[in-house]
Formats: structure tokens, C-alpha cells, sequence
């Protein structure tokens, strides 16, 4: 079961290194739980700028002496990769309750200096281009995607408004007025095909969210979502030229027949969405719509927390803020508040099934790590 | 290409920034490859599979055996993006920027910086970047015209069009046909430093004839010389040129005294020193100086400098420390991204080589490579089938060609 | 009587006339100006140390502060580097007897009016000689270009993105008045003795090259020299005995005969 959804409020720039951002997370938890420091005896952590430390660091940072200790370094599939971990830490009987968190700080100079230290590939064989990190990464992806799939800016425009207006009802978002399509068609070019508004805007924050036992919850007069299901992937279809799908596509039959049910039972989607494009390809991926069909999909649905396909009900990052590693996380913790009726003014009507999908790394040329989630409200 | 326009002499000169520089060792296979001009990309010696980005394993095979081996270089461009945004100096100085995703057709797929004329097909060469590191570049399929003249290659390339050169010794048969390379390839001014001016030497007339060339006294061996002629015009020199030298034809025991082995020396190491000292901070104060940057440095070495030839012992030893010394000169000029050119030649085709039987390389030829080499931005030229040859059997076995050599 | 007396005796009945060459030293005068990372000379700045009040009851005067090279100024063989080694090269060096010399005056100003860029050559020196006479050697020669009429900064420094745009001699020029006529030096009516594009010259500065390099001198920011026949005229023009210096503002005068 998942719990106890928090967010340590954003903000594009702090002093303060990663280590406040995650006890500050941790501390959230532990209040919206009522539980003393030693009652968890479970911790997961992502994060780029806790370096050189790790999660173990942590642990004598925090003071607390878990019995089961994991550092998932995933960047955008951490959420989903942590909740796998934990669930299955909780099932074995290695933890009782798990504090899944992960965020990140961002001084001025931390998103340039995390770049340069991104990865071998990247410092040997991107980074020597000038590409500011992942901005000339998926502005291949979506060109190619565009030539390939007949997307136009105004699809890509079309999830960048619905999910600001979605925003718009999120109290912890750092964008705050409202974007229309000529307002994102108008914005500057930053690597074509891509524009400001595709981007994503580093920023400082951290997210959380407690994995515990069904009973545990209970006794902790917690409200609680359950995980159906849950799948993850790493580096699939290697042999593709360029990425046109990811892991997703391998493994989603098995995530559907964990669940029981079908894409159409879904009742909102929480995709990663550093950059709209992405959001297409799990789309399509997670069998919402055919490979290539991205774009009739788009113009289709409406995206919006009260419209015909709710995608990104916080505004998705997009909207939000990349807090680092939280963002891997924001898509799993609005999709608890959604399903244990804490959306508040955004919350989807009746919402029973929701679907939240991680996607991570990019390495070299494309993402690596994939991996995808289906949460019931409890009483379903 | 127009000439670029005068530059402001009220502004501040802008100061060099080089592209990130830092790669893994094992990355460092393709700057080595890049130096010597040649594309090269590690290939699996197990399954065959050609990789990309460098790596330590095999990623079909996991066999640790990868060699760096030349590649062909057709490709096509699968996406491509124009960069108006980088979080590196650099960068940001010459947005816009083009980059494209090239799926070579020797499997993998790379990025690349991308020609303004590449389209679906390109061809892929590894260059040197301003950091002295190599990165890959895709151009068009078909060599056209101008192509030289893009304004992203010619931040690889130390191409001498519109540039400023300076020919240290235009007395000899490699500096004329040198003066004459670099006035066909259109520099804008050529300065010709001959020693001892009162000695009218054969093609005097028709360097002089040459609408670009000026004809100034220099002689490496004077430090007073160098150094007023530096303060005339190092701060407009693009391009030195060093091919003054020194060559006589004796090992240890056929010459008597160290007389000559000085001369040897005092032209064609100590006056590389004297050079570099005088013209040197000048040129790195001039890296990033507009379209026509200080950009090159081209030392004339030799092949004796990897392995000493014995008949031509001293030297061989001078030119091997004139290349050490290059080396030094090279780290000290790259964080101005002012590139050092090392040439190789086998026996020139010269007046100090008569008794040597061919093949030898004829002094057009010579100035030929370097021309090119400079416009391909090659930093080690080893030109012509000779000095190739003797790239091979060093690179293949050093202590071999020590042998063969001294035979 | 002997020649001095006649001198002193011409003065006095006003039959030679003092012409005054120099501008004036004042903070707004034009100042060179270098690219901004090589070293700068300071402007001609000036502070009141005290005028009849309680800093100085009954006395009136200043500080200045400014370099060699400002306003109306001589340049010394010294401040190039193709005369740094000769003997007599710094303005307490020079032989006081180099300072007093016949000036020839090159009427150039229906040139630089047409093409601010105009370079003096050799052919346009043949034909003014042979108007005026061949230059007789230490001889001052002075360009006319009324660009001292320029009382606009903007347009007496004319820059552009290219940078100054004022006239000057050409290299042939400079090298025939040192070699051929044994000039004392040369002189203009803008900011230096070299034309503004002269850098771009083989040599670049070739005046400042050669003059200097023969150990010669130079005389810049001239005004008056439409006062001047071609020539006639006794020039005088003594630096301030600086030691070891490269230059310095002077007063710049010329005697003719009326």
C-alpha cells in the first residue's frame, strides 16, 4: 500500500543542499503519518546532488537506523523503481513501513555542473557538443518524431496548456499564470524543434510518499492507495537508430495483467514529462493509443483533471518544476492524492484507477530506464 | 567568403573559451585517430560490432578486445536541432548551433555537429575542436565549393583563407613552394622571414611578386630579431608557419666538435624556442579574435624525430627535440585553442638529401599536405606514402624501426 | 650685428611673426585611446590646489596629471620599438639643437576633405617640390589637413566600427622623407603621426616604424598650420626634459617672416 503523499514546496533556486530538501521530506512524513523517527525502519533515496554522499550518508545525517537501506539513482524512473523495491521489501517482511523519498536542491550552478558529470557517454560523446544537457537529446526525438508521426508544435502545445490550466489548481506549482497556444507557439526557440515552454525548469524540491501493509495503514488511520501493478525496464530496444518507444512497450501486457484491467479502465494518467514528446511515446506505449497515433490522440482529448483523458493532474513537471530526482516522484505522489481524495480542487470525478509511468537517464543519445505503475484507490 | 571586416580596435579583444575538453582515456582513441586525420570508431576483434560511444566492453559481446579501426563514414542524418540555448561558454558564444543524429551506415548512431549543407545523406569525419579533443562532424555527402567556409566548420578547421601567415624562413625550396600554397588558398597576407638579407637568394623575384607576400629579415638564431619582428606583427599573425632549418649530413664519429651539431640545434630547436616565446603570447591573446582568429602554429619536423636515422644523426636529435619541445608549445597554446601542427616529412626532395635515393617528397608536395592539413584540421601530418609508411612501422613496433632504421 | 641680434631686432619690429601650433591642454581634448586590454595613457586631467582662498590666502594654481602623449605632443625615437636601442632617443637625450629646424608644410587638405583615410605619398611629396623646392634636410615636415578645424570630438577622432578614420603618410612616403630628404620629423593635425587605419599598413604605423626606427621625431595634434607658408617657416618644438622619456605635451611654435 502507498501512503502519506508530501511535498516539500519548490523553489527554482536554494542555498540549502539536498540533504534539508530530503530530512525536510522525511520529517513530512513522519508527521502526515504521526510516526516517530524509529518506526520506520525502511528508507529509499534519489537524488543527483546529495553527492558524494548517498543514501547510507543519510541515515547518520538524519539519524535514523533503518533495517533496509536503498539509493536508487534512477533520475525519472526512481518513483516507480522505489515503489517496486519497497513494496517487495514490505512483502518480505524486511521492512514494515518504507519511506520512499527523492529530490533535489539546485543552486544556480548545479544543474550546469550536473550536466558536465552526467555520465561517461555524455562527457564523451554529447556534452562536448554544446547541448545543454537534454534539450538537444529529445529535440532529436521530437524532430524525428514530428517527421516520422506528423505531430505538429500545436499537439505538443495542446498537453503544455491543458497541463498548466491543471497547474493552475496545484497549490506547490512554480508556474502560476495561466499559458495559452499562442503564448507557447510565440515562446523563443531553445534546440529546434524545441521551444521554452517544452522545457522543463530545474528547480529545488523534494517529494515522499510511505509503502506499509495493508493492516499497518489501517492501524495508522492512514487513507491509502494500492499498487496493482508495476513494471520496469532498462535500456530496451537498443537497436532502434533512435528512440521511438522504450520499455514500456515490452512489458505492458504484463502490467495490465497484474492489474487486472485494460488501458480503458484507467482513469487518469501521471506520465514523465520533462518534455511533451516523452508523454506521447508512453501514450502509445502504454496502449492508450497505436504507435504513430500520438497525434490523433492529442486532438482527440482534452488532458484536462475534468476533461476526456486527465494526464498530468499537478501540471506535471512542465508546469511544476524539475526538482531533480522529484521528479520522479511528483507523477506517483499526485496520483495518491488523487486516488485517497486529497486532489482537492483538481481531483478527478470518481477517480478509481489511476496509471503512473517513470522514464530516466538519458545516457547518451536516449532515455534509458522506463518503468510503469497502476494505483487503486482503497476501496475499489 | 567575404573578408571579414576590420575588427574594432576600440573593443576589447574577446578571450579564448574552449568546448568542454574532459573525455574518458578510452575516448581519447578518437582524438587520436581525429590528429592523424582519420575516422576511427572501436570495433569489437571477438563479434566484429562497432561501437559508440568508446566504451570498455563489447556491448553485443562483452569481449573487453576493442580496436580502434578506421570506419567508413557514410551516414544519415535521422533528426537533426539547432541549438539557441548552451549552459557552456563556448557555446553560447556561437549560437546558433547545428547538431544532427547520424546513423552511420557502420552501425552505430552518433551525434554530431552538422554541417549548414549536410542533408539525409552525409559523410562523418572525426576533427579536433578548439579544446584539442575530438568530436565527430557530419558534412554534405559531396564536397561543394565553399564548403569550407561554414561558420561551424571553420571552428575545426585552421583553414589559412583570409588569414595571416608568417613563413619563418622563405629561402629554402619547402618555403617557397609553402608561400605559394598559401597564396593559392587565398591568405590574406603571407610574411616571408629570410635570413641574412644581404644575401639575394634564388626566387627572391618571385615571392616578391606575390600580391599577399611581404619579405622581412628573420633570422631564428637571432633572439633580438625575433623578437622586434614579434613586436611588429605577432598581434596580426593567424598562422605561424616554422620551417626554418638547419641540416647537415653527419652522425657522431664523421663530424669532429659540436659546431654544426649547435647550428643544428640553435635553428631548429632553440629557434622554435625563441619563436614561441616572442610570437606565442601574442597569438593566444588572439584565439577567439573574430573570423580570422589566430589559429595554428605548423612546426616542420621530421620522421627522424621519432627514430634516429644515424648518417643524419645530430640532426635527428635536434628535430627530436624540436618536437618535444612542440609538445610543451602545444599545452601551452591550447587553452587559446591555437592549434600546434607537427610535420613529419620523410627525406625531402632537397639540396641536404642529394646522396639519399628516392622515394623522397618534393618540396610542393610537402607545402601541399600542410596546406591541407590545416583546412582539414589535422594536427600530426605524416606526408606522403613515406612518412606513412614510417607512421606504420612505429606506431606498429618503435623498437623495429629503431633497427630498420639503423641498418 | 650678428645674427642673433638681427633676430632679437626682427622681433621687435615685428617683421617675424610668432605662430603658436599647439592646442590647448584641457580635459575635453581628444585623448588616444588603445584597445581596452593594452595599457591606456591618462587624459590631461586637472585639480585646483588652491585660488586666493584658505587653502592658499594669496595664490592661485594647479595639479595636472595626464601622459606623455597628450594633446598637442612629441614623440621621441624611444617610444617605438624600432628605435629603442639608438643613441639619443628619449626627450633628455635628444640633442636640445634637434628642436628648432625649417618647416615645409604639405597642403593636404582638399584630400583628407574628400577621404578621410587620404595617405600622403611620395609622388604627391615630388609634386609639391616641385612647386616649393626640394625639402631641405632636418627639415620639420608637417602635414596640413585642417583636421585641427575639427572642434567636434566625434568628428576629430572619426571612429567607426573599423575603427579611427583620419589621414597620415603611406609607407613609401615616410621612408623616402627619412632616407632621401633627411627629414627632423614629421607632423599632423590629428591623433598621431600614422594614418587612424595605419595599423592594417606593412608595417603597421609605418611613420611611427621608420620615423622613430632612423631616430627621428614626431609632432601631433598640430593646429594653425594654415597660418604657415609652405615653407619659411622656423619650427620649434622642445619635449619636456623627461628622463628616459617617450614623449611629451609641449608648446609648438613657428617663426615666419612677414
Amino acid at each position: 500500500m502507498l501512503a502519506a503523499p508530501v511535498t516539500v514546496p519548490y523553489v527554482r533556486y536554494s542555498i540549502r543542499a539536498a540533504h534539508w530538501w530530503l530530512a525536510r521530506t522525511f520529517s513530512a512524513l513522519l508527521e502526515a503519518a504521526r510516526l516517530r523517527k524509529d518506526e520506520i525502519d525502511g528508507l529509499t533515496v534519489s537524488s543527483f546532488t546529495l553527492a558524494p554522499d548517498t543514501a547510507i550518508g543519510l541515515t547518520q545525517h538524519l539519524g535514523v537506523s533503518p533495517r533496509w537501506l536503498d539509493h536508487i539513482p534512477l533520475g525519472g524512473a526512481s518513483g516507480v523503481v522505489a515503489l517496486r523495491r519497497a513494496a517487495r521489501a514490505v512483502q518480505a517482511g524486511d521492512a514494515d513501513i518504507v519511506a520512499c523519498i527523492g529530490g533535489d536542491t539546485n543552486h544556480v550552478d548545479s544543474f550546469r555542473l550536473t550536466l558536465a558529470n552526467f555520465s561517461q557517454f555524455a562527457r564523451d560523446a554529447v556534452y562536448p557538443y554544446g547541448a545543454g544537457g537534454p534539450n538537444a537529446s529529445f529535440a532529436f526525438l521530437t524532430a524525428h518524431y514530428m517527421q516520422r508521426h506528423g505531430a505538429t508544435r500545436e499537439d505538443f502545445g495542446k498537453l503544455c496548456v491543458a497541463q498548466r490550466a491543471n497547474a493552475l489548481k496545484y497549490p506547490h506549482a512554480l508556474f502560476k499564470k495561466p499559458l495559452s497556444m499562442e503564448d507557447y507557439l510565440a515562446a523563443r526557440p531553445i534546440a529546434e524543434p524545441l521551444h521554452l515552454f517544452d522545457c522543463v525548469m530545474p528547480c529545488a524540491g523534494a517529494e515522499g510518499f510511505l509503502v506499509l501493509a495493508e493492516d499497518r495503514a489501517r492501524s495508522l488511520g492512514l487513507p491509502f492507495v494500492r499498487l496493482q501493478g508495476t513494471i520496469e525496464r532498462h535500456n530496451a530496444f537498443a537497436s532502434d537508430p533512435v528512440q521511438m518507444r522504450a520499455g514500456w512497450a515490452l512489458d505492458r501486457d504484463d502490467l495490465y495483467a497484474q492489474a487486472g484491467c485494460k488501458p480503458g479502465d484507467i482513469d487518469f494518467v501521471q506520465t514523465y514529462d520533462d518534455y511533451p514528446v516523452i508523454s506521447l511515446m508512453q501514450l502509445e506505449d502504454l496502449g492508450f493509443c497505436e504507435k504513430g497515433e500520438g497525434p490523433a490522440f492529442v486532438r482527440k482529448h482534452s488532458f484536462t483533471h475534468d476533461g476526456s483523458f486527465p494526464l498530468n493532474t499537478s501540471g506535471g513537471q512542465l508546469s511544476v518544476g524539475q526538482a531533480g530526482a522529484g521528479g520522479g516522484f511528483l507523477g506517483m505522489v499526485e496520483a495518491i492524492r488523487q486516488l485517497s481524495g486529497h486532489a482537492g480542487a483538481r481531483a478527478v470525478k470518481d477517480a478509481k484507477l489511476g496509471l503512473v509511468s517513470g522514464f530516466g537517464m538519458i545516457n547518451y543519445d536516449r532515455g534509458l530506464g522506463s518503468g510503469a505503475a497502476i494505483l487503486a484507490a482503497s476501496q475499489a | 567568403m567575404q573578408r571579414p571586416k576590420r575588427k574594432n580596435p576600440v573593443l576589447r579583444t574577446r578571450l579564448p573559451t574552449l568546448p568542454p575538453a574532459a573525455r574518458s582515456r578510452v575516448a581519447l582513441g578518437l582524438t587520436a585517430a581525429a590528429a592523424l586525420g582519420r575516422f576511427e570508431l572501436q570495433q569489437c576483434r571477438d563479434c566484429g560490432t562497432v561501437q559508440y560511444p568508446p566504451r570498455e566492453a563489447c556491448q553485443k559481446c562483452l569481449s573487453v578486445r576493442l580496436d580502434w579501426k578506421p570506419q567508413p563514414t557514410g551516414g544519415e542524418l535521422i533528426a537533426q536541432t539547432v541549438l539557441h540555448h548552451s549552459n557552456d561558454l563556448f557555446f553560447r558564444e556561437r549560437l546558433p548551433w547545428r547538431l544532427g543524429l547520424v546513423k552511420l551506415d557502420c552501425g552505430p548512431t552518433v551525434v554530431a555537429h552538422l554541417h549548414a549543407g549536410a542533408l539525409e545523406k552525409v559523410r562523418v569525419r572525426a576533427m579536433l575542436d578548439r579544446a584539442g579533443q575530438a568530436v565527430i562532424v557530419a558534412l554534405p555527402q559531396k564536397e561543394n565549393g565553399d564548403m569550407a567556409d561554414d561558420r561551424q566548420l571553420r571552428e575545426f578547421t585552421c583553414d589559412p583563407r583570409n588569414r595571416k601567415i608568417l613563413i619563418t624562413d622563405g629561402k629554402t625550396a619547402v618555403g617557397q613552394a609553402l608561400v605559394q600554397g598559401f597564396a593559392k588558398s587565398a591568405a590574406e597576407i603571407i610574411w616571408v622571414g629570410y635570413a641574412e638579407p644581404w644575401k639575394k637568394f634564388a626566387g627572391f623575384d618571385e615571392l616578391e611578386k606575390i600580391p599577399q607576400v611581404t619579405l622581412m629579415p628573420l633570422d631564428v638564431t637571432d633572439s633580438k630579431n625575433v623578437k622586434e619582428l614579434a613586436a611588429e606583427i605577432a598581434g596580426k599573425v593567424d598562422i605561424v608557419v616554422n620551417n626554418a632549418e638547419h641540416h647537415r649530413t653527419f652522425g657522431i664519429s664523421s663530424r669532429q666538435g659540436v659546431e654544426t651539431a649547435r647550428a643544428e640545434m640553435d635553428v631548429n630547436y632553440l629557434g622554435l624556442l625563441r619563436l614561441a616565446q616572442e610570437f606565442g603570447p601574442a597569438m593566444r591573446a588572439r584565439g577567439a579574435d573574430g573570423a580570422a582568429s589566430a589559429v595554428a602554429w605548423v612546426n616542420l619536423l621530421s620522421v627522424y624525430a621519432l627514430a634516429n636515422f644515424p648518417p643524419h644523426g645530430t640532426f635527428s636529435a635536434s628535430k627530436a627535440a624540436a618536437h618535444s619541445l612542440a609538445q610543451c608549445l602545444r599545452a601551452e597554446m591550447r587553452p587559446a585553442g591555437v592549434r600546434v601542427v607537427n610535420v613529419f616529412p620523410g627525406p625531402i626532395d632537397d639540396e641536404w638529401n642529394q646522396l639519399l635515393p628516392p622515394p623522397k617528397i618534393a618540396p610542393a608536395a610537402l607545402a601541399k599536405s600542410i596546406v591541407a592539413a590545416l583546412c582539414e584540421g589535422i594536427e600530426d601530418v605524416y606526408p606522403g606514402d613515406v612518412a606513412q609508411e614510417w607512421l606504420e612501422r612505429w606506431r606498429d613496433n618503435p623498437k623495429a624501426l629503431e633497427r630498420e632504421i639503423s641498418a | 650685428m650678428n645674427v642673433l641680434s638681427q633676430l632679437v631686432e626682427a622681433f621687435s619690429s615685428g617683421k617675424i611673426r610668432v605662430v603658436d601650433l599647439t592646442q590647448t591642454l584641457a580635459p575635453e581634448f581628444p585623448s588616444i585611446s588603445l584597445p581596452p586590454e593594452m595599457g591606456q595613457a591618462w587624459p590631461f586631467r586637472i585639480e585646483e590646489v588652491s585660488r586666493y582662498d584658505e587653502r592658499g590666502p594669496a595664490w592661485y594654481w594647479n595639479n595636472f596629471s595626464c601622459g606623455e602623449h597628450t594633446g598637442t605632443h612629441f614623440d621621441a625615437p624611444i617610444h617605438w620599438i624600432s628605435g629603442k636601442d639608438l643613441p639619443h632617443n628619449a626627450t633628455d637625450s635628444i640633442p636640445p639643437d634637434r628642436f628648432i629646424g625649417p618647416g615645409c608644410v604639405i597642403d593636404c587638405t582638399k584630400e583628407a576633405a574628400a577621404n578621410p583615410d587620404f595617405l600622403l605619398t611620395k609622388p604627391f611629396l615630388l609634386e609639391w617640390e616641385k612647386k616649393h623646392g626640394r625639402i631641405p634636410p632636418r627639415a620639420w615636415v608637417l602635414m596640413r589637413t585642417d583636421w585641427s578645424k575639427r572642434e567636434d570630438p566625434v568628428a576629430y577622432q572619426n571612429y567607426d566600427d573599423e575603427g579611427q578614420h583620419t589621414p597620415g603618410p603611406d609607407v613609401d612616403a615616410v621612408k623616402f622623407l627619412v632616407a632621401e630628404r633627411d627629414v627632423l620629423g614629421f607632423g599632423t593635425e590629428s591623433i598621431g603621426t600614422d594614418a587612424g587605419q595605419a595599423y592594417h599598413l606593412r608595417p603597421p604605423y609605418p611613420c611611427h616604424y621608420y620615423m622613430h626606427g632612423a631616430g627621428r621625431y614626431g609632432l601631433q595634434c598640430l593646429t594653425n598650420l594654415d597660418q604657415l607658408p609652405p615653407t619659411g617657416a622656423v619650427v620649434i618644438a622642445a619635449p619636456l626634459k623627461i628622463r628616459n622619456g617617450s614623449g611629451s605635451p609641449l608648446r609648438v611654435l613657428a617663426l615666419i617672416h612677414d
